[in-house]
């Protein structure tokens, strides 16, 4: 027993003196096109060529894990994983708990999606994913809230008429519209909200995110990012989320 | 998984069926079945173990160990299911990860609980971040059995306290009076008669447990119910087989499981019931014994 004890004891010392750092990358995994689960199971869309690329500019070993939204920050402090990739908008409330890379993606506007192109949408509730910047605005603005765990069950909730209206990006709500055939529309009405989407890191963990920082610059300078957004299967060739003349600064 | 499936978005018709029921993801859907078996099969020994203890410390004559098992008892009872999930994975897997700093991490690192965040060196990690992603999984597995265990555990102890406070007194004084110890009377008295007492809810506690396995979720393991929500959702043109919102025939289907294996339980607890109410001072014990004359 004393034995196997100390084999394990030499075998984990063993692999801890061997280990090379590992970054973990967490995503939601649910908010296609910036980050879902393909149907072979592994973690897809923007968000990951982009992590892919990332770690590899700079010199990083990196996996790949998914989290729900809803505990995506405490885990991240708890240290389970070490970045949060996973269209997270920078806003001031999270910049008080984690630290943002510089915006890998411009401010994006939101959409509302209903089931006619005339909803009011003061006359009921107003969908949105729980911790949001979208369910923010839509309690901010006097509108009904009504909250979802996951960005599916928002657009369930219009389906089956528990809400007028869903407010998420246009990126993820136009595709829902387009394959619907006609039963879900966007409103005309857009919101300009969120500052952007960065990678959000630990507050202690300045290095790891310089690393990111220096990555995702190099990434606006040589033009690759903005050829990754506007790829057809991510954001499409007039993506507003797209850096454009605004990604040549400071190069 | 097959040839013809290389481009889904050209097949059709069953074809289609076939190779969209065996895509990557249905195969991870397949196997938390598998995942929720196992740990049923390990969680219910284990709780009951834990239950067992629980209780048997709690009737304790030395009153430290007593109140260490009526503490355990009211503490855990007493926290709502979803709280302890979310709440005590957290702080086991930082105690277990402080745990090991201590051991490996040099000792001028800064304490671990830094306002919000909990920071340990690299080696101290748990599993360290280099292991790979099953590793991953089976630690979170693992802490998923010890909550399951340490929850169902307090209210089995429970239900098997009440229980050896239902073997009838006259049982126990006669074997005193056989000259038994004490010990001789728990082992030999007590506990054999305690089972058809504690079994009917015991029975129950199975039956909750069984249905619990979604708080799975909460604890990272990806169960069948999150799979069933993942897969049935809709799903737009980025992903290979685009569908419409399908799941009410993932949950129908998960429904069919749950009474399967509901009732299929419930068929072996009433087997079970008859067996050990044999020759027992109960009512039931009573039945078998006239239908057998």
């Amino acid at each position: 027993m004393k034995k196997l004890l100390l084999t394990t004891a030499v075998l984990l010392l063993g692999t801890t003196a061997m280990a090379q750092d590992v970054v973990r990358l967490a995503t939601e995994g649910a908010y296609p096109p910036y980050n879902f689960i393909n149907d072979a199971g592994e973690v897809a869309g923007f968000e990951r060529e982009l992590g892919d690329e990332l770690c590899k500019r700079a010199g990083l070993t990196c996996t790949w894990t998914t989290n729900e939204w809803d505990s995506i920050i405490p885990n991240l402090q708890s240290g389970n994983y070490d970045v949060i990739i996973a269209g997270m908008s920078i806003t001031d409330e999270r910049e008080e708990v984690v630290d943002f890379s510089q915006g890998y993606l411009a401010a994006t506007p939101s959409a509302y999606l209903a089931a006619s192109p005339d909803a009011d949408l003061m006359s009921g509730p107003v969908a949105a994913q729980t911790s949001t910047i979208q369910a923010a605005f839509v309690a901010e603005n006097g509108m009904q809230l009504v909250e979802y765990a996951t960005p599916e069950e928002t657009v369930a909730a219009v389906k089956n008429g528990e809400a007028v209206a869903v407010l998420a990006d246009s990126d993820y709500l136009r595709p829902i519209a387009d394959g619907s055939g006609g039963a879900l529309v966007l409103l005309e009405k857009m919101e300009n909200i969120g500052g952007g989407v960065g990678a959000a890191f630990r507050d202690s963990d300045d290095e790891l995110r310089g690393k990111f920082d220096a990555a995702i610059q190099s990434m606006k300078c040589d033009g690759s990012l903005d050829a990754m957004i506007t790829k057809p299967e991510y954001f499409g060739p007039d993506a507003p989320t797209a850096w454009g003349e605004k990604a040549k600064e400071g190069c | 998984m097959f040839a013809a499936c290389a481009d889904p978005k050209s097949i059709e018709g069953l074809t289609w069926a076939m190779c969209y029921l065996t895509s990557g993801k249905h195969q991870d859907f397949y196997w938390s079945f598998v995942t929720v078996l196992v740990l049923l099969a390990i969680t219910a020994p284990t709780a009951l173990a834990m239950g067992f203890a629980g209780a048997t410390a709690a009737r304790s004559h030395v009153a430290p160990i007593s109140w260490l098992g009526k503490i355990y008892i009211w503490m855990v009872r007493g926290v709502p299911d979803i709280v302890f999930f979310l709440f005590f994975v957290i702080a086991l897997d930082q105690v277990i990860e402080y745990a090991k700093s201590a051991a490996v991490c040099p000792s001028t690192d800064p304490y671990p609980w830094q306002g919000l965040e909990f920071r340990v060196c690299q080696a101290a990690k748990v599993p360290l971040s280099s292991a790979s992603p099953f590793a991953h999984k089976l630690y979170g597995f693992a802490l998923a059995v010890v909550t399951f265990a340490i929850v169902f555990g307090a209210f089995a102890a429970n239900v098997i306290y009440g229980a050896m406070q239902a073997v009838p007194r006259a049982q126990l004084e006669t074997a005193e009076a056989y000259g038994m110890s004490r010990a001789q009377v728990f082992r030999r008295i007590l506990v054999p008669q305690m089972w058809v007492y504690a079994l009917p809810g015991l029975g129950n506690l199975w039956m909750i447990l069984i249905k619990a396995t979604p708080l799975l979720f909460l604890l990272g393991v990806k169960d069948i119910v999150y799979y069933a929500r993942e897969l049935g959702g809709s799903k737009t043109q980025s992903y290979e087989y685009p569908h419409g919102d399908w799941r009410l025939w993932y949950f129908l289907g998960l429904m069919v499981f749950y009474l399967v294996f509901t009732r299929v339980s419930e068929i072996g607890l009433t087997r079970l019931t008859r067996r050990l109410s044999h020759g027992q001072a109960t009512a039931g014990g009573e039945a078998l014994r006239k239908a057998a004359t």
